[in-house]
C-alpha cells in the first residue's frame, strides 16, 4: 500500500490552447482565453464572457479524424483530444500486458446533445433525434474515450460537481495503491452548454466581465470548457518500461463541507479538512508547499471560504497562492485535472502563473495572490484545490521527483 | 478480505423497507414500468425538507436514513453513491425552464438540485458528516464503482461506510426509451417477465443502501469477498474466467458457490448471455433473478445485492426469486452477476458471516 504514484504524461485542451504546449505558451505570454460566447448556440452569444474552445464540433471531429455520424457530444470530443495527447505524451504501450484503466469525470455529460433533443421533443414527443438523447448520461463520453484508446481493464466516471476530476485523479491513485491497476488515465471533460451557462447565470454568480479571483471587488466567475488527463503509473510499470516520469502525486484528500447544497461555509471547514488530509497523506509539512493552485473561482463566497481555510492552514507562513481561473475560466468537472496539468507545467518549468486581474486585497482575509509571472524559481511541491456543489472539497499535492 | 454488510436500506417497486421481511408478499403489478412504492416518508424524514425534494432524493434519502437508523453508526467514515442518470427529473425541469422562457430569467433551484452528487451531499448535510463523499455515474457500473470504492476505503482505514445505488423513472425518460425500443410495448405482470421472453425489458427504479463495516455486528447479513467490474469483455469465456479468478482469489472453488444471482431482464436478446452461461457453466447451481421485481435500470444491481445479502442473512431463498429448484439447504457462498446493456458487467462474491 505504500508505493509511489508517478505522473508520466499529460494532455489538455481549453480556451488557452488545444494541447499542453499551447497552454504553456499562453501561460508564459499571459494570454487568457476569456471572450464573449462565440461557438455555443445560445441567446447569450456575444454577451457573457467565457473560456471557450474556439473550434466548432465539426472542426474537433475533423481534428480527431472521427466519423460525423457517430454524433459524439462535445464533452466526448474535448475529452478524446486531451486523453489521446496524455497517452501519447507518456509514450505508453497499452499492449505490454500491464493493466490500464480510465477514470473520467464530467458534470454535463452529453447534455449539449440532450438540449438539441429537448427542443424538438418538447414540441412533439415523437420528435427529437434519439441519437442525441442517447449521449445524455455521464458514462457516454468515458466509454467513447476508452474505446477510442483501447482501454478496457477498468472504466468508470465520477461526478461530484466542480471537484469531479480531482476526485478521478484520487480514485485512480488509490486503485494503483490497491494493486487493482498498474496505470490509469485520470481526468475530466466538460463542454460549455446552455444548461450550465443558464444555470450559473440564474445563480447570479457569473461576472459580466473578466473574473478577478481573490480580489475585494470580485464579481463572480467566468465559465469555461475543456478537458485534461494525466497518466498515473505504478513503480512496477515505470520500472518495467524503464520510463522517466515527470513528477509524483504525493497527496490527496476529499472532505465534505456539510454546510449548504451549493455555498461553501465562510470559514472553509471542508476546504481546510481536504488540504489537511492531503498533507498528511503526502507526509509533508505546511512549510513544504511552495505554491497553491487555488480553486479561486472569483465568486464572493468561494474566495472568502478558501481564503479563510488557507489562512488557517498556513497561518503566518503563506506560500505563493494563485488561481488560474482567469486564464481558462471555470471548466467545472475538468477544472481539477486542467489545474493538475498546469501545476505539472509549473513544476517542470519552474514558473508560477499570475492570478490575473488582482488589484485589491479582500477585506476579510489577507490573501495576496501572485501578481506577476514568476519564472526561474524552484518549486518542489504544489497543492491544487477543487471544490464543488454538494460541499465536495478535494486537494491534490503534486511533487517533483 | 472481510467487509461486512451490516445493515440494508431499500426503497423499490417491492415492499422492502422492513428488513425483517424478505419478499414474503411479492408485488405482482401489471404495468409498462415498475415504479417505487412510496414509503411513509414523514416517519423518518423531516417534513420541512420533504417539500423541496424530488422523488429521487426522497426515496434515496429514505433508503439511506433507514440504513443509518438501523445501524446506529454514529461516526460514518464515508458516503458513496452510484447513479446512472442522477437527478433526472430536476434536470428535465430545468431544461424545460430554459426553453420555456427562451433562456430568460430562471429560478436556479432546479439547477442547484440537479447535480449528480446532490443526494450524497444532502446526506452529509443531514448528518453534518465532513468525511469522504463521492458519486459515481458510470451507466451500469455506477453502483459497482461506488461499492469498489467503499471496499477500498475499508481496506485502508475506514470502519463504517454508507454505499448506495439509486435511479429514478420519469415520464420523459420512459417516453424516450420506449422510442428506443428498450421496453415491452404492452403491460406485463411482473412475475411473468422471464416466462414470456420477448424483445424489450421493463423499466424500473429504486434506491438500495448498504452499511459496509470492518467489524461484524449483531445484524450482519453477509461478507463481501470480492468484486470485479468488466467493460465490454470479449467473450463468455472471458466472463467465466473472471468469475473463476474472483472465486479463487477468495480461496474458494466454483463448486463452493451455492447460489448464482443473475441480472437477466427479460429481453430476449440481452438474456442470451445469461442463458448461455447457465447452459455451459451453471446447470447444477441454484439460480435466482431479481429484475422481474425491480425492473431494469442502471443501478438495478444494487437491488440484486440486496436480494443476495438477505438470502445469506436469513438463510432463505424466497420462491419468487428462484429460476430453478435445486435448493442447497445451507447458503454459504453467493455469486452475483449483472450485465447492463451488453457493456457493463459486474461479478460480486458474497459469503455467509459465519463461514
Amino acid at each position: 500500500m505504500s508505493q509511489k504514484i508517478f505522473i508520466s504524461g499529460c494532455g489538455m485542451i481549453s480556451s488557452i490552447g488545444n494541447n499542453v504546449a499551447e497552454s504553456l505558451d499562453a501561460l508564459l505570454k499571459l494570454e487568457h482565453g476569456i471572450r464573449p460566447v462565440e461557438i455555443l448556440e445560445t441567446k447569450h452569444k456575444g454577451k457573457i464572457p467565457v473560456g471557450e474552445v474556439r473550434s466548432s464540433n465539426e472542426a474537433l471531429i475533423e481534428q480527431l479524424g472521427l466519423q460525423w455520424k457517430a454524433g459524439h457530444s462535445r464533452t466526448t470530443l474535448l475529452g478524446t483530444i486531451a486523453a489521446r495527447e496524455a497517452l501519447q505524451n507518456s509514450q505508453v504501450d497499452l499492449k505490454d500486458g500491464l493493466r490500464t484503466g480510465l477514470i473520467s469525470a464530467t458534470t454535463v455529460g452529453g447534455i449539449d446533445q440532450s438540449e438539441d433533443f429537448y427542443k424538438e421533443f418538447l414540441k412533439d414527443p415523437t420528435k427529437g433525434r434519439l441519437r442525441h438523447i442517447s449521449k445524455h448520461d455521464c458514462g457516454d463520453s468515458t466509454e467513447n474515450i476508452a474505446e477510442d484508446l483501447g482501454i478496457y481493464h477498468f472504466v468508470s466516471t465520477i461526478s461530484t460537481a466542480c471537484s469531479s476530476s480531482a476526485n478521478s485523479i484520487m480514485m485512480g491513485a488509490r486503485m494503483i495503491k490497491h494493486n487493482l491497476l498498474d496505470r490509469v488515465l485520470v481526468g475530466g471533460t466538460d463542454s460549455l452548454t446552455r444548461y450550465t451557462l443558464n444555470g450559473f447565470n440564474a445563480l447570479k454568480i457569473l461576472d459580466s466581465e473578466h473574473c478577478k479571483s481573490f480580489d475585494q471587488n470580485r464579481n463572480g466567475l467566468n465559465l469555461g470548457e475543456g478537458a485534461a488527463f494525466i497518466l498515473l503509473e505504478s513503480e512496477k510499470s515505470i520500472r518495467q518500461r524503464k520510463y522517466k516520469p515527470i513528477c509524483e502525486l504525493t497527496g490527496y484528500g476529499n472532505s465534505n463541507d456539510a454546510y449548504h447544497q451549493t455555498a461553501s461555509s465562510p470559514e472553509g471547514k471542508g476546504a481546510l479538512s481536504a488540504m489537511k488530509i492531503a498533507l498528511k497523506k503526502s507526509q509533508l509539512n505546511n512549510n513544504d508547499i511552495d505554491y497553491v493552485n487555488a480553486h479561486g473561482t472569483a465568486t464572493f463566497i468561494n474566495d472568502l471560504s478558501e481564503g479563510n481555510a488557507l489562512m488557517t492552514l498556513f497561518n503566518d507562513r503563506i506560500p505563493e497562492i494563485g488561481s488560474t481561473k482567469a486564464f481558462t475560466g471555470h471548466t467545472l468537472a475538468a477544472a481539477g485535472s486542467i489545474e493538475a496539468v498546469l501545476s505539472i507545467l509549473s513544476l517542470k518549468h519552474g514558473f508560477i502563473p499570475p492570478n490575473l486581474n488582482f488589484s485589491q486585497v479582500m477585506e476579510e482575509v489577507n490573501i495576496l495572490p501572485v501578481k506577476k509571472l514568476l519564472t526561474n524559481i524552484k518549486i518542489k511541491h504544489i497543492l491544487s484545490n477543487s471544490f464543488g456543489f454538494g460541499g465536495n472539497c478535494s486537494s491534490l499535492i503534486i511533487s517533483k521527483l | 478480505m472481510n467487509i461486512y454488510i451490516n445493515v440494508l436500506g431499500n426503497v423499490s417497486p417491492q415492499v422492502t423497507t422492513d428488513n425483517a421481511d424478505f419478499l414474503t408478499e411479492p408485488v405482482n403489478k401489471q404495468d409498462t414500468s415498475f415504479a417505487c412504492i412510496d414509503p411513509d416518508y414523514k416517519s423518518i424524514l423531516q417534513k420541512a425538507n420533504l417539500r423541496r425534494m424530488s422523488r429521487l432524493i426522497k426515496f434515496g434519502m429514505y433508503s439511506a436514513q433507514q440504513c443509518l437508523i438501523d445501524s446506529k453508526v454514529e461516526n460514518l467514515d464515508a458516503i458513496i453513491t452510484g447513479t446512472g442518470l442522477g437527478c433526472l427529473k430536476d434536470t428535465e425541469k430545468f431544461l424545460i425552464d430554459i426553453y420555456g422562457n427562451d433562456e430568460g430569467v430562471l429560478s436556479p433551484t432546479k439547477f442547484m438540485q440537479s447535480t449528480h452528487n446532490t443526494l450524497s451531499g444532502q446526506i452529509a448535510l443531514m448528518l453534518n458528516c465532513e468525511q469522504y463523499n463521492f458519486t459515481y455515474v458510470h451507466r451500469g457500473a455506477s453502483f459497482e464503482s461506488a461499492l469498489l470504492d467503499g471496499i477500498m476505503l475499508i481496506e485502508e482505514e475506514a470502519n463504517n461506510i454508507l454505499v448506495g445505488g439509486l435511479d429514478e423513472l420519469t415520464d420523459t425518460y420512459l417516453a424516450v426509451t420506449k422510442r428506443m425500443k428498450m421496453w415491452r410495448r404492452d403491460a406485463i405482470s411482473q412475475l411473468d417477465l422471464f416466462s414470456n421472453k420477448q424483445s424489450g425489458s421493463i423499466a424500473g427504479e429504486g434506491a438500495s443502501f448498504f452499511m459496509l463495516s470492518k467489524e461484524q455486528s449483531s445484524t450482519s447479513y453477509a461478507k463481501i469477498k470480492g468484486l470485479k467490474i468488466l467493460f465490454k469483455p470479449k467473450s463468455i469465456e472471458t466472463i467465466y474466467g473472471e468469475m473463476q479468478a474472483l472465486i479463487q482469489d477468495a480461496g474458494l472453488e466454483m463448486g463452493a458457490i451455492d447460489v448464482v444471482v443473475l441480472g437477466m431482464n427479460g429481453d430476449q436478446e440481452q438474456d442470451k448471455l445469461y442463458d448461455e452461461l447457465i447452459e455451459r457453466y451453471f446447470q447444477d447451481k441454484q439460480l435466482t433473478a431479481f429484475k422481474h421485481l425491480c425492473g431494469e435500470y442502471k443501478t438495478a444491481s444494487a437491488f440484486g445485492l440486496w436480494t443476495a445479502a438477505q438470502m445469506l442473512g436469513k438463510q432463505n431463498i424466497p420462491e419468487v426469486l428462484k429460476l430453478n429448484k435445486s435448493a442447497s439447504p445451507i447458503l454459504k457462498n453467493v455469486l452475483v452477476y449483472n450485465c447492463y446493456n451488453n457493456s457493463n458487467h459486474s461479478l460480486l462474491l458474497l459469503q455467509d458471516v459465519n463461514a
